[in-house]
Formats: structure tokens, sequence, C-alpha cells
């Protein structure tokens, strides 16, 4: 905070300045905006124009302002989530048992198919008011952010640094300090950077979760996402580009206003013992620094958070030694037996509840389809890295060019390709092409991009020398790609394709089945079988296809890309 | 000066300590064995052994961070149990917290213990200012270089104003004449009274650090850690490195660290020691050859004192002891009172070509790391000629810690593939016997 004050000093700006004029504006639009949502909230569910929506761009604004206000809710929850599941699965042993594969799990569910579900739960919570509705689209957003949040912090849990850890214990920081102090900030460029992910993440599912009908009845949030589907029933192209404008807009705007300097906040935290090229300051976080408004309540944020963070609270009493007392093998046989009686229970409900409403033809069905889909997720992805990998190392391995295409691949990953259903589909209506095929690219529309940026990545961080040695042997052509390039990429290459191939996963639910108007675009595949039983409120079938779905890309995880990613760490990496 | 300090308050009192590691199956792996350490205000004591001997792990048991398995260890006549009040820690890799400046590193363990703010921004700056990083307090510690970082822990651990300064190979990780700066800055602070603690203890492996700084060093032997020996330091600071007195104490230092351990208490063991419960140390053989054609050149002449050896070649006792006792092992060289001295042996491999040596080398492995022989055997039986890897792991970490029968592992893999006595597929982690003739 010292360092902060005194930077401000340094650089002189005592008077309000036109940068407080800019901010003041913000955050009394900001404020506003809240507030406008807030009331919005507890109107009834009947009340004219709360579940209405009309196609005209002048309300764009407003849905845009509240779409984005219900993402940030969720992003919300899933900090909380992140900070007490994450913990609790780093922090006790017993608890890891049980939460860590939840978790792994909870991340390939398809949650999409369980929307219906999570609607009728909620509007019973808050019967006759918006608030129900509101908080089912929160919650299907949540689901979409939560996990890969989660998760990282997890990790980062697990690898702090053990002479760090030692210095905190030996300073006396209490558990409550050490988590704010050393294990949070360990934690912070990870999470930030699935922060980001999950928010691009979260708008695939807005579109979903804004507009749900369950029986007869259709409700329609305003928002973003239900101005779309209106706009597809409509059949109005026109509104769908207003549509996407607003959405770019928006994307714009959080991406430049809040994830840039988070980003360039969060590289202190970066573990790293030598100073490295640090790019210059985004245009945000030079406003928060030299505005005096803004400076100040950001100082006075940092100073209430440390001074939380330096409460000597601890969780366990008196802080212990390190060397914890053997683990109590009685204590441990319960906490196993107690699983095992959970796990039996359910899985006599699960096996109960679909010997009633299942038969083996059906999960024969739902397989086949599954393996269609696979073949789908197969083809996309070699298409995919045919195509971008050569581009991504042409880009890599010119500096400028990577420097100009990176935040561009970023955006367009971050970009909901499902805005872009409506294009495709009228291309396949007017040509009358064939679903099967090609609804199919629609499927990795969004998620092609993470092979670009990390190809990109890759190719750029290829060592210099390494370069030279190639141009020096005179190693070119194919012999250039197979032992030089494609090596060199290769662990980059892998993460990109692991995040491709799980969000195209999830993608087929909503890309397996595309409408326009009244015409129903509908594919062969374990997404459109989901989507399909989700439609009719057949609960059995839905959960049957999601738990295909997860069983495939579980396996496909870890037959495929797990092994490979464990190749390329240890074969293809120096040092 | 002894009997001043040994009438001063005791502040940490070791007694009977053990560490010891759990095994499933086997015996356990002890660290410590019965060390017994006592320490009076006013003194710096040095732990000086090896790696692997246990000092370390000896120095986090005096501050708290770690119980021991068996003993009694006592903070100002207390049982100590949990992190020590009054005891602040250096670290070998400074362990600073990259996301806070200098400042903010500096006052961590006052925050800790609820010190109000202006006064702990008061004593940092003292704390800053006395050890030389006035200016720099706004700085991050990854814009710092290594000295520099290393005077940030200093600052932090003094700053809490402790009775204790625990030093984890403090200066290990600093070159030469950063190293030099610090030691001679710390010991000027604490002649001069403005050190604001009672006592030090460190733990080292450069035995002139130690005769350098300490009033006291305990030398460590290893497997299983013990004090072998317990040596005062009689010269007054400042000391001279030159001075023939201090040379005399480097060397003796050398001589006790060199000895082999006495063969009484190991074969009076219960369990009998497996060929197999031998840690090999990670030496390359290019390293070996290269001390061996050293040893044999000018001025050398096959005889070298081990202190001049390790000056000449800027190398710890750390590099040195285990180059020399892995040549002793092949029967290339003898350590004997602080010398090394290269055998007939030796000097048959610095005189051969590359095939002679190789040769000569594939004897001595076969002869004395009963292992290899075995790995080599297993293959020879097989009718694929591949054997796993893991199997053999598993077998040596039924006589050593994980990490050690991973290191010894791999230092018997190097040696094995030079001496073309078997070859190693790391993906497939299978000895084998392809490309061996």
């Amino acid at each position: 905070m010292s360092a902060t004050t005194r930077y401000s000093m340094a650089a002189g700006w005592r008077l309000p300045n036109i940068w407080d004029l800019v901010a003041f504006v913000c955050v009394i639009g900001a404020l506003v905006g809240v507030g406008h949502v807030a009331a919005g909230t507890l109107t009834r569910i009947d009340a004219p124009g709360a579940t209405q929506i009309t196609l005209d761009p002048l309300n764009l604004p407003v849905y845009a302002v509240r779409t984005t206000l219900r993402m940030f809710a969720a992003l919300a929850a899933s900090l909380l989530f992140t900070f007490t599941y994450g913990t609790a699965a780093a922090k006790s042993r017993r608890a890891a048992l049980v939460l860590v594969p939840v978790l792994d799990v909870l991340q390939s569910v398809p949650i999409l198919g369980f929307l219906t579900f999570t609607v009728v739960f909620f509007m019973n919570l808050f019967p006759g008011q918006v608030l129900g509705l509101e908080l089912a689209a929160i919650f299907a957003i949540f689901t979409s952010q939560a996990w890969n949040m989660a998760f990282s912090m997890y990790q980062s849990l697990k690898t702090v640094p053990a002479d760090l850890y030692e210095a905190s214990i030996s300073f006396h920081l209490t558990s409550w300090q050490r988590f704010w102090k050393l294990e949070v900030p360990f934690a912070t460029p990870g999470l930030v950077w699935n922060t980001m992910m999950s928010m691009s993440g979260g708008w695939f599912f807005v579109v979903a979760s804004e507009a749900v009908s369950v029986g007869d009845n259709t409700w329609k949030l305003p928002g973003i996402g239900s101005y779309v589907a209106l706009a597809l029933e409509e059949k109005d192209i026109v509104a769908v580009g207003w549509a996407i404008l607003a959405m770019l807009v928006v994307i714009l705007a959080y991406d430049q206003l809040l994830f840039r300097p988070l980003v360039a906040w969060s590289a202190k935290f970066r573990f790293e013992t030598t100073a490295g090229a640090t790019a210059s300051d985004p245009w945000m976080l030079r406003l928060m620094r030299r505005t005096r408004l803004l400076h100040f309540i950001g100082e006075r944020v940092g100073d209430m958070a440390a001074t939380i963070g330096g409460m000597r609270l601890s969780f366990t009493g008196r802080v212990r030694s390190m060397a914890s007392p053997e683990p109590s093998k009685a204590v441990d046989a319960v906490w196993i037996a107690v699983l095992l009686a959970l796990v039996s229970m359910a899985t006599w409900r699960v096996v109960s509840f679909a010997s009633e409403a299942i038969s083996w033809a059906d999960v024969g069905e739902a397989v086949g389809l599954g393996l269609i889909t696979l073949l789908r997720v197969v083809v996309l992805m070699i298409l995919a890295s045919v195509i971008w990998v050569p581009i991504g190392v042409w880009l890599g391995l010119r500096p400028i060019w990577a420097r100009r295409a990176q935040p561009i691949a970023q955006f367009l990953a971050a970009f909901p390709a499902n805005l872009l259903f409506p294009p495709f589909v009228l291309f396949i209506v007017y040509f009358h092409l064939s679903p099967d095929i090609w609804l199919t690219p629609l499927m990795v529309l969004g998620t092609q991009w993470y092979i670009l940026f990390n190809v990109v990545a890759g190719a750029a961080a290829f060592p210099g020398d390494l370069k030279e040695a190639a141009a020096n042997f005179r190693i070119g052509g194919f012999l250039w790609w197979r032992k030089v390039i494609i090596p060199g990429i290769f662990p980059y290459y892998v993460t990109g394709a692991i995040t491709a191939s799980g969000g195209s996963w999830n993608a087929a639910i909503v890309a397996e089945v595309a409408s326009w108007g009244d015409t129903k675009l509908q594919a062969h595949g374990l997404g459109a079988y989901i989507a399909d039983a989700t439609d009719k409120g057949d609960m059995a079938r839905v959960v049957l296809g999601v738990v295909v779905m997860s069983t495939f890309v579980v396996l496909f995880n870890r037959l495929l890309w797990r092994p490979m990613y464990a190749y390329a760490q240890r074969r293809l990496t120096l040092g | 000066m002894d009997t001043a300090v040994t009438t001063r308050p005791c502040l940490i009192n070791v007694k009977g300590c053990r560490q010891a590691y759990h095994k499933d199956a086997n015996a356990d792996l002890v660290v410590l064995d019965d060390v017994n350490l006592t320490l009076h205000e006013g003194e710096i004591v040095a732990l000086l052994g090896r790696s692997g001997s246990g000092k370390s792990t000896l120095l986090r048991i005096v501050s708290g961070l770690l119980k021991p398995t068996a003993g009694e260890v006592t903070w100002r006549g207390k049982p100590v149990s949990g992190p020590t009040d009054g005891v602040a820690m250096v670290f070998q890799s400074f362990a600073l917290f990259p996301w806070l400046t200098v400042q903010e590193n500096v006052e961590i363990g006052l925050e800790a213990r609820g010190v109000h703010r202006s006064e702990r921004e008061n004593r940092a700056e003292t704390a800053i200012d006395m050890i030389g990083l006035g200016g720099f307090e706004n700085a991050y510690p990854k814009e710092l270089s290594g000295g520099m970082r290393q005077r940030v822990g200093l600052a932090r651990a003094l700053v809490v104003h402790p009775d204790l300064l625990l030093m984890d190979e403090p200066f290990s990780a600093l070159d030469v004449l950063t190293a030099e700066t610090l030691r001679t800055d710390l010991i000027d602070l604490w002649m001069d009274g403005k050190l604001p603690v009672k006592s030090v203890l460190m733990v080292t492996h450069n035995i002139e650090e130690a005769v350098l700084m300490c009033d006291r060093i305990l030398v460590f032997s290893s497997n299983p850690g013990r004090v072998a020996t317990e040596l005062k330091v009689p010269f007054p600071h400042p000391r001279n490195r030159l001075d023939p007195d201090f040379r005399q104490l480097v060397d003796d230092i050398y001589g006790i660290m060199t000895r082999r351990p006495p063969a009484g208490p190991r074969a009076a063991t219960a369990t009998p020691i497996s060929p197999l419960a031998m840690p090999l140390h990670r030496v390359g053989t290019n390293i070996m050859s290269g001390l061996m054609e050293t040893l044999a050149a000018e001025p050398y002449n096959g005889r070298a004192d081990l202190p001049a050896l390790a000056n000449s070649l800027q190398y710890e006792v750390d590099d040195l002891l285990p180059l020399g006792e892995t040549l002793q092992l092949f029967r290339f060289a003898v350590l004997e009172e602080g010398d090394i001295l290269l055998t007939d042996l030796g000097r048959t491999y610095v005189e051969g070509d590359t095939d002679q040596r190789k040769r000569i080398f594939s004897e001595a492995l076969r002869q004395h790391v009963p292992l290899a022989n075995m790995i080599r055997q297993v293959l020879d039986e097989r009718w694929n000629h591949r054997a796993s890897a893991v199997r053999f792991r598993d077998e040596l970490e039924d006589h050593m810690s994980p990490d050690y029968a991973a290191d010894t592992l791999r230092t018997l893999i190097g040696w094995g593939r030079y001496a073309e006595l078997f070859s190693y597929d790391e993906e497939a982690e299978q000895f084998g016997l392809e490309d061996i003739e």
C-alpha cells in the first residue's frame, strides 16, 4: 500500500483533473445501473414488462447492463465458491478425498442439460417473483464459471513454495494471516486468468439461460440473451446484428476496464525471482493510479483488505508446529465408512431411478449418439489443428505479428460463438445443406481460438538459440516442422487443445440444434439428444445423456489428453 | 571467555534428539540420532556437516517448525511445542514474499504479532537502515540482487528482536564476493553489539565460513546425523583467513570430516546391512576424470591438501567430499587426514585412452557397486535382456529415503551408461542391453 502512496506523490497529481471527471461519470453510471436492476428483480413476474422484451435496439443498453450484472453476480458467487471449496479441498486431506473427484466430474458435466430443472427449483423458492428467474439464470452462469476457478485455487494452494510456508510459520503468522498474505497472493495470477476464461465461458450460458421455457410457459428475462432468442424466433437478422454489436461493446468494456488492469496488477503476484520484461500498464490501471478519487478509493479498499487479512484470527487456535501428529487411522476408517455408505445409497437411488425409466436400448442409443459426437469432436480437433497450428507458428515466430494477433485471438475466444449461429443457420437453410455435417463447425467456432493463441505463445517462446541452430544446419521444410517446431510448441498446443476439446463437447448441446424462426435444424448426436430431452422435460433421458456425455469427456481426457500432456511435460520441455 | 559463556543463561537445550521417518515395512529412516545441543546467550554456533547430515533438520527442530520423533527440546527451560517466540529464521532461499515490497517483507513478523502500524514502520526503518538497505524500501524482491535479497531476509529476522537468530546456510546461494561482504557486515554488527539478538545458530557446509564467524562448531557426521565433534574457535574477531592457526583449524576439520566412520556401531545394528544400502553421490564421470587428471598433474603429483584443492577449484566441502569419496569407492583415490591421494589404479585410468578408461571404470563399477553388478546379472539372465528400473528403486527405498533412492539410481544410470555396462530407456523406465557389445 505504501508503494502506491509514494507512486502518486512522485507523479504529483495533486489537483482533481480530467481523469477525475471521467472516473466520476463511470462510478455514477455504474451505481445507477445497479439500482435500476435491483429494482427490476423485485417486481412480480406477471408485471407488465418484467418478462417481456422488444427488439427495439434502443432497449439494448439496458438489456446489456442487466446481462452484465447477472454475469458479475455469478462471478461473485463463483469466487465465494472458489475460496471455500478450493481451500477446503486443499487444506483437509479427508475432504480432498471427496471434493477433488467431485470437482473433476462437475467440470466435465454439461450442466446446461439441467437448466429446466434448476429453473423450476428457483421459481419455487420465490413463487411469482422475477427474483426466482434471475437466480436460476445466475446459477446457470455460475455453473459455467466456478469449476475451473476452484481448481486453479486448489492447485495453487497445493504448490505454495515450502520455504515461504516455513517462513510464514516461523514468523508466527496465524492461519488466517497466512491465507491472505501467502496463499491468496500466490493463487492470484492463476485465479485472474481463470476468471477471464470463466467470463468468456459464461456468455455461452447467458443466451441459453435468459430465455427459458418450462412446460407451456416461456419467460424472457430482459437481457442480451433473450433479445437474441427473440430475434431468432422472429427471423430478424438486423436485430441479431444489433445484439452482436451490443455484446462486442460489453466485452470490450469489461475487458478494458476490468480484466486488462487486473492481469497487469496480478503480475506482481507472479512467483518469479527474476525481473522479466514488463508490458506497459493498460490505460485503466494508469487511470486508477493517477486519478485522485479512484486512487483514494483503491487505497482505502487496499487498506481495508490489509486490515482484514492482518487480523490475528486463527482457525486452529495456537499456531501448530508443522509436523502434525500422525493422522489417526481410526478416524480415517470411520470417514471412509461414511463415504462408502453415502456412495452405496446414491448408487441405489440412481439404479432404482434408472431401472424404472430407462431401458438398455435407451443406453445403447445414447452411447451410439455419443460416438457420433465423439467423431465430430475428433474431426474438428484435427481440422482446427491443421488450420491453426501453421498460422500460429507463422505468427508466433514474428514478434510484431504475435503481439498484434494475441489480443485478437483472446477476444475471439471470449466472444460467444452462439451469436454467430444465425448466419450459419441461414446459410444451411438457403443451400439445403445437411445439418449433420454443416452444424458441426459451430462446435469449434468459439473454442478453436484456444489452439491458436496457445500455439502463438509457444512459437513466440521458442528459444532463439534453437532457431539459430536450425538455420545454421539448414534444417528446413518438413524436417523443420517434424523435428524442430512441432516438438517445441507441443506442450502449448496440448494445453490449448485440451481446453478446445472440452469446450466443444459442451457446445454440442447448443450447436447440434439450431433454429431460425420455425425452421429447426437438428443433427444426430448426443448434444441434440440432451437438448431434445430438455425441451420435452424428460428428466430420465436428460440424466442419461448427461451421464453418457460426462463419461465420454472424462475418458477422452484420461485416455488421450492427460497422457499427451504428461509426455509433453516430461520430454518436450527444457530443463 | 568459555567460562563466561557457559555461566550465561541457557537459551535452548536439545537432549537426546532423534528424528526418523517412518517406513512401512522396514526399519525407520533415521535422519538425526541422539543429538545434544546447548546454546547460551552471547555465542555464535555453527552446525557444520555435509548435505544429508540432518543439520537443517536440527535447525527446524530448534525453531519449533518440526517436532522431533524423540528427545526433549527446551527454550529457556520450558518445553518447545510450536514455533518458538524468541526465534527468527533466515533462509537459504531467502523465502521473501515476491508480492511484498522490502518494507512490507520486513514488517511481516511484526504484523503477525499485532504491532501497531506506526511502531511497525519505525522499527522496520531502523532494521532496514542497519542492514544497509536504506533507499530500497519500495523495491520488490525481484528487483534486487541476491545479496540485497538476503539482506532483506536478515532485516526481516532482526526486526522482531529475537533472542536467537537461526540461519540456514544463509550465504550458500550467493557468489563468493557478496557472501564475504555479508559475513563481515554481520560480524561487525555483532562485535559492535548492534545486532538486536542474544545468540546466533547457523547451519553451513562451508568450513571456512564456520571458522571465520563462529565461537563454537558442531561437526556432524552423516547417515544417521550425529554430532561427531565439537570444537571451540579461540580466535578473536576480526579473523584472518591466512593466519596459520586459522589454516590449521580448517585443515583439522577437513580431517574430521573425511575420517571414515568407525566400524563398531554399524556392525552392532540388528539388521544386517544389505549391499544395496549404499547411497551414491551424484557425481558425474566427467568430473571424476577431471579431478583425477588434476591430481595426477603438477603441482599435486598425486597428492593434494583438501582445503588447498577446494580453494583452487572454488569448491566447497559439499562439492569436494562426495567427489573424493566416490573416487575412494572405486579405489581410484584415498582420503587421509584432510589429504587426497591418487592410487595406482587412478593413475592408470588417467593415462588410458577413452576405451581403456571405460574398461577400468566398468570393472571398478562391477566390483565395488553391488547394485550395478546386480542389474547387469539380471539383464544377462533375462531372455529379452530388459528389466524395470522401478523394481530396483523400490529395493533402494527400503534402505533410504525416496529422494536418495532416486538420486542413487540416477547416478548409477549415468555410470552404467558411461561404462557401457547397460543401457537405459527413460520413457519405459527399463534397463536393457541394446548397443552393448
